[in-house]
C-alpha cells in the first residue's frame, strides 16, 4: 500500500498526553471529536493544518507515556496516514498496530517539515520526494505484520475467535 | 542457558523455553483495567464478538482517575463500565476506593511469578511483588479478556544494582528519579528493569512500589524485583495464597547493567516537563510553588502520608501554597486516619480528596492555573498533564513535597528532619 502526504515534524519523546490530553480523553468515546485536539499543546492549531494522508515525523521515543489508546486513535482520526520516528515507546507501538495506524521506525533527520512523502509500508521504503531520496525502514515483527494485514486486533479476534499467528 | 525474572515468569505461562526476542503466547494470571481505558476495552470486546470474560474472578475493574465523576461524559462512562462489569461478573472498585496499581496488589491475587496486565502505563507497579505486570492498550486488554491471554516480545533485561544505604531525608522517590536521570525517558525501552542490591533490599514495601511504578517513565515494559521475607510478610496481610518466588539465574544474560552507590545521593527533582530532567533539590531550591500534591500511585501509601504528616505536625503551609493530598487507597486513609495523620496534615492546611489518582491526570481535584509552579509525588510532569499546558509540574519525594509546601518553595527536607 503507498501513503502519500506532507510531513509534519516534531522532535523527541513526544508523549501520549501531548497526542491527546488527559482533560479530553475521560469524557469521551467520540473519536473524532478527540482528533480535534490532537498534539495541541504541542502546537494548539495542529488539526487545522492537517490534509488527509499527511504523516506525522517524530524523532526517538514517540508515544510515551500512558497507555492511553485514544493516542493512536486520534491520530487516526484526524485523517494522519502513518507516524514516522526513529524509535516508538512500546505501549503506543502495540496499540497502534491494534487500532490500524501503520508506525514506520526510520531515520527521520533526512524529513524536514513540509517534505512530500511516499511510503511504501509492505516494502519498507519511504520516498522523500522533496529531497529526492529514499529511506529504508526497519521491519515490523512478523506477530505485528500478521496482525496489521488482518485489519488490527479486534479484525483479527473477528476471523479467529482468539490469537492464531500460525 | 540461565534466564532473568521476566524470561521465567513468561516460560512458565507460555509452556515454552522462553529468552530475550522470542515471541510467546501466554496465559494471564490477572486483568485490571480503569476508567480512562475500560470504555475503549469494552467496545473492542464487542467489535471483537466477544460474548463471555474468560474468567471473570482474574479481572478488576477500578473507576480511579476521574472519581467521583466531575461531569456527565464521564458519568456515562463509568456506567458503561459498572453495567458491562455486573454482566459479567467482574469484580468493580468503586470511586473512593483507590488507585488501581494500589488496590490490585491489596487484593491479594498477585504476587511472586504472577503474569499481569493492565490498561494503565503504570501497572509495572507490581514488579515490587516479583510479578510481572505490564501495561497495556485498551485493544490487547479485549483480546486478553475473551481469550485469557496475550503476545508478548520477550524483552532483554536492564539490571540496576544499588548499593549502600540512603541517607536520611532521601527516599525511594529520589533513587527512582536518579535512575531516571541517569538513563533517560528511553534508556530501558523494550527492556525490563530488574532492580537488585541491598539499597532495594533495605526498601520498605512501600518503597519498592514507588521504584517498580516508575520503571515505565525510563521506557521498561517491566520493574522486577526478587521476592524476601518483607515481600510474603506484605502479602501475607491481604492473602493466604501461596506464591512461588522466582530469582534470576546466576548466568542468566543482561543487556545492561549498571551499579549505583546510593549511600551520598540527595534529594531528587525532576524539573518540567520532563521526567528525565533530573537534578538535586540544591539546584532548584528557592523555586516558588503554588500547589503541592501528595499522593498519586507512585506515593499515596501509607510511609508516604506518614513522612509528610511528620514533617508538616504542628507547623501551617505557607499562605500562598494550596496542599492537596489523596491517599492511594480507603484502607491506606483508614490506617492513616487511626495514627492521626489524616488530623496533623488537614491541620497543617491540606485538602485531602477521594481516594484515587487525585490532580495527576487533570482532570479534577486541583487543575493549576497559568504560569503556576506545582509540586508533586505523581510520576509524570509532562505539559498539560495537570490540565493546564501553561502550568510548571516539578516531580520529588514526599518530604520534599511536605517541606516546600511549608516554605512556599522548593525546599531540601533535611532543614525539616532535625
Amino acid at each position: 500500500m503507498l501513503l502519500q502526504g506532507k510531513a509534519h515534524k516534531f522532535g523527541d519523546d513526544v508523549n501520549t498526553d501531548y497526542i491527546i490530553s488527559g482533560k479530553y480523553k475521560f469524557k469521551t468515546l467520540d473519536m473524532q471529536e478527540l482528533a480535534k485536539h490532537v498534539m495541541e499543546d504541542l502546537d494548539p492549531d495542529f488539526y487545522q493544518k492537517i490534509n488527509a494522508g499527511d504523516f506525522i515525523v517524530a524523532g526517538r521515543n514517540f508515544g510515551c507515556g500512558s497507555s492511553r489508546e485514544q493516542a493512536p486513535l486520534a491520530i487516526k482520526y484526524a485523517r494522519i496516514s502513518a507516524v514516522l520516528a526513529k524509535s516508538f515507546a512500546r505501549i503506543f507501538y502495540r496499540n497502534a498496530i491494534n487500532t490500524g495506524l501503520p508506525v514506520v521506525e526510520c531515520d527521520t533527520d533526512q524529513i524536514d517539515p513540509g517534505d512530500e512523502l511516499v511510503v511504501d509500508l509492505s516494502a519498507g521504503v519511504i520516498t522523500n520526494k522533496t529531497k529526492g531520496i529514499t529511506i529504508q525502514a526497519k521491519p515490523l515483527p512478523p506477530v505485528m505484520i500478521k496482525i496489521l494485514n488482518d485489519g488490527g486486533l479486534v479484525a483479527h479476534f473477528r476471523k479467529y475467535g482468539g490469537f492464531n499467528f500460525d | 542457558m540461565g534466564q532473568t525474572i521476566i524470561e521465567k515468569i513468561l516460560s512458565s505461562h507460555s509452556g515454552q523455553e522462553a529468552y530475550a526476542g522470542d515471541i510467546v503466547v501466554a496465559r494471564v494470571d490477572f486483568i485490571m483495567g480503569q476508567d480512562g481505558t475500560s470504555p475503549l476495552a469494552i467496545r473492542a470486546f464487542e467489535e471483537m464478538g466477544g460474548s463471555r470474560v474468560f474468567d471473570p474472578d482474574r479481572v478488576a475493574f477500578v473507576i480511579d482517575h476521574s472519581a467521583p465523576s466531575p461531569n456527565e461524559g464521564v458519568s456515562a462512562l463509568h456506567q458503561l463500565m459498572r453495567r458491562f462489569a455486573r454482566e459479567k461478573g467482574i469484580h468493580l472498585y468503586d470511586i473512593g476506593e483507590g488507585v488501581c496499581h494500589q488496590v490490585v496488589p491489596e487484593s491479594g491475587r498477585v504476587g511472586p511469578g504472577s503474569l499481569v496486565i493492565g490498561a494503565d502505563s503504570h501497572t509495572c507497579t507490581y514488579g515490587a511483588l516479583n510479578a510481572f505486570s505490564t501495561g497495556v492498550g485498551s485493544t490487547d486488554l479485549a483480546g486478553a479478556l475473551i481469550s485469557g491471554q496475550m503476545w508478548f516480545k520477550v524483552p532483554e533485561t536492564f539490571k540496576f544494582v544499588c548499593h549502600g544505604t540512603l541517607p536520611r531525608g532521601v527516599y525511594a522517590k529520589d533513587l527512582i528519579l536518579y535512575l531516571i536521570g541517569d538513563v533517560t525517558a528511553d534508556g530501558a525501552t523494550y527492556m525490563a528493569a530488574e532492580y537488585t542490591g541491598e539499597a532495594i533490599a533495605s526498601l520498605s514495601m512501600d518503597g519498592r512500589f514507588t521504584i517498580a511504578n516508575m520503571a515505565i517513565e525510563m521506557g521498561a515494559k517491566a520493574g522486577l524485583m526478587e521476592a524476601d521475607e518483607k515481600t510474603f510478610a506484605w502479602l501475607a496481610r491481604f492473602t493466604r495464597r501461596q506464591f512461588t518466588p522466582v530469582s534470576p539465574d546466576p548466568d542468566a544474560r543482561y543487556a545492561r547493567i549498571k551499579e549505583y552507590d546510593v549511600s551520598n545521593l540527595e534529594p531528587q527533582v525532576a524539573r518540567p516537563h520532563r521526567v528525565d530532567n533530573v537534578c538535586p533539590v540544591s539546584e532548584v531550591a528557592g523555586t516558588p510553588i503554588q500547589q503541592a500534591v501528595i499522593g498519586t500511585c507512585t506515593n499515596g501509601r501509607l510511609e508516604d502520608l506518614r513522612i509528610a504528616a511528620q514533617i508538616l505536625a504542628g507547623r501551617h503551609i505557607h499562605r500562598d501554597v494550596r496542599l492537596v493530598v489523596a491517599p492511594a487507597s480507603r484502607r491506606i486513609y483508614l490506617q492513616a486516619m487511626q495514627e492521626g495523620i489524616i488530623q496533623t496534615l488537614v491541620e497543617s492546611g491540606a485538602a485531602v480528596v477521594t481516594p484515587g489518582c487525585g490532580p495527576c491526570v487533570g482532570t479534577h481535584n486541583g487543575v493549576p492555573s497559568d504560569g503556576e509552579n506545582v509540586i508533586s509525588t505523581a510520576n509524570r510532569n509532562f505539559k498539560g498533564r495537570m490540565g493546564n499546558s501553561k502550568a510548571f509540574i516539578y516531580l520529588a519525594s514526599p518530604a520534599t513535597v511536605a517541606a516546600s509546601a511549608l516554605t512556599g518553595r522548593i525546599t531540601d527536607p533535611r532543614e525539616f528532619l532535625g
